[in-house]
């Protein structure tokens, strides 16, 4: 008689868990494993197991070119963006802390697919005898990726305690005092967010450089499509790859260190 | 002093909000020019949104929209299946098992797009022969990132849940399985719904994992098409029309969506 009830309670828990298992295995066939083989195929050239693949991109003069343009205009966008966007999320929640309409404007235009909205700045630049080129390419990228980084900056910034501000201003700092050494320092784990959310994608994007520079300007993420398109060189391409993979593990380790509650990611 | 640093900021936020949606509002406007020069030369018409329908264009542009829908519907019900199952069985995995997976189902997130759409062609590759060119690549791949955001927008509502819920319908005398069906799935509904609507959104708005991804078959999505049309030479006036479309119906959902949200939030609160 006692035994049942235990019996019972043992087969339930499995048969919850079990309700992940397809999941966990949909996540490893498509999710690891095609990134085990960009792994693989970054060590194998000509079926052979080899750095070879690294000495190619590392000895390849545009490869690298490619890879610093996108880290000078990955750094110059993520920059501007939070140059542009900080004062926006502190006015955001300093003025209109209770309108969340405001917020959302700033926040909408991602939602409209990022083809649409670079496309719509080419014509307009084009119409306006603007020449493309690196000012119309960041000018692009800013464009596209500042409601990222407003949005986590806004996240921290509205929940920063009333408190503090008014115990700093008790205490006898002035308002420009209270701004950098009170609101600055507690909003850090939004901006290391907004600067991972911007650099990251803004250095590996695919198509808006292209677009608006007439191609002439190729960053990382177009080079990455090339290898594994046009040049069918899977090897570099993947080389390329597990370099963004590092960037991007990097990125979001910081992140993690700052920002333990985290989940500024989750948009609207 | 407390005035003029309101207005300051007041002007600040206006400028910027100008600058993030002149351009939408310049190509609304010139979507009534019919020409590609943003002028009214031609006089002000609604020939571009004719051309729309009965352009020589309109055909591939229509089969584009169809393909985006399907792909769409199909990705984004499948993910919302996958997803709603398999957070149950996730919250109720083991500590270590549960952080396991869940850092997993991040990487389509956080991952650069381009790095998981080009890893995904090097798997379809490999598998060629299980994975044909076509709409199953399109359809796995979308489901594989649509996916984890169903699961991020279920798993609040499960923390939130009460266990005891569940347990007391087994004292009642249901079988575990009807009482996640009777139980827990009502109580997770409205993360299914934003689930849904999340990754309807985002399997819409894709390029780089369809672009990538669609192979040889002619499968063009909007986004593709776009791409594909627009790249090398200047918008014709039906693609002002068509931005201009999007514009309008995107920007009014949402605006509708959160004000309406907002409000539901508040008579629940």
């Amino acid at each position: 008689m006692n035994k049942t009830p235990k019996n019972k309670k043992l087969n339930l828990s499995f048969s919850r868990k079990s309700l992940a298992y397809p999941y966990v295995l949909f996540l490893i066939v498509f999710v690891v494993l095609p990134l085990v083989l960009i792994l693989i195929n970054a060590f194998v050239a000509d079926g052979q197991l080899t750095f070879q693949n690294f000495i190619d991109f590392f000895s390849d003069g545009s490869g690298l070119t490619v890879l610093g343009n996108s880290l000078v205009i990955g750094f110059v966008t993520t920059l501007l963006c939070l140059v542009l966007g900080y004062p926006v999320a502190y006015f955001l929640s300093k003025y209109h802390a209770s309108s969340k309409v405001l917020v959302l404007l700033f926040v909408l235009p991602m939602w409209v697919n990022f083809l649409i909205r670079t496309l719509s700045t080419k014509a307009i630049f084009l119409a306006l005898d603007v020449e493309l080129g690196m000012g119309t390419v960041v000018f692009g990228m800013v464009y596209n990726y500042l409601p990222f980084m407003i949005l986590p900056l806004h996240t921290t910034l509205s929940s920063i305690s009333n408190s503090y501000i008014e115990a700093s201003e008790d205490l006898g700092a002035d308002k420009l005092t209270v701004l950098i050494k009170t609101v600055l320092p507690l909003s850090v784990p939004g901006i290391i967010s907004g600067i991972t959310m911007t650099f990251i994608p803004a250095i590996s994007t695919f198509a808006i450089s292209e677009l608006l520079s007439n191609r002439q300007i190729y960053l990382f993420g177009d080079s990455i499509n090339m290898q594994f398109t046009t040049g069918q060189n899977f090897g570099v391409g993947s080389v390329m790859s597990l370099i963004m993979l590092v960037i991007v593990v990097l990125g979001n380790l910081l992140m993690n260190k700052f920002n333990k509650e985290g989940n500024t990611r989750s948009v609207l | 002093m407390k005035k003029t640093g309101r207005f300051f900021a007041n002007t600040y936020l206006a400028l910027i909000l100008a600058i993030l949606y002149l351009p939408i509002l310049v190509l609304i406007v010139f979507s009534f020019a019919n020409n590609s020069n943003f002028n009214f030369a031609n006089g002000f018409s609604f020939e571009a949104y004719k051309q729309i329908f009965v352009g020589p264009k309109s055909a591939e542009l229509m089969a584009a929209f169809k393909n985006t829908m399907i792909l769409a519907s199909v990705s984004s019900v499948l993910s919302t299946i996958l997803g709603a199952f398999s957070t149950i069985g996730i919250f109720y995995l083991k500590k270590r098992a549960k952080n396991l997976t869940l850092t997993i189902n991040q990487l389509p997130m956080i991952n650069s797009e381009i790095v998981m759409a080009v890893a995904l062609m090097v798997f379809f590759t490999a598998f060629g022969a299980i994975f044909p060119q076509g709409w199953t690549r399109l359809i796995i791949g979308h489901v594989s990132f649509c996916t984890p955001y169903v699961v991020l927008s279920i798993l609040p509502r499960l923390q939130k849940m009460d266990p005891n819920m569940y347990e007391a319908a087994l004292d009642l005398g249901s079988s575990p399985i009807s009482a996640i069906f009777k139980v827990v799935f009502p109580y997770i509904v409205p993360g299914i719904v934003s689930g849904f609507v999340m990754a309807f959104t985002l399997s819409m708005d894709d390029f780089i994992i369809t672009q990538i991804n669609k192979g040889e078959t002619g499968i063009e999505t909007l986004s593709t098409y776009i791409y594909e049309d627009a790249r090398l030479k200047s918008l014709e006036p039906f693609w002002f029309a068509v931005f201009s479309i999007i514009f309008v119906v995107v920007l009014t959902l949402l605006l509708v969506a959160n004000v309406k949200g907002k409000k539901g939030d508040k008579t629940n609160a």
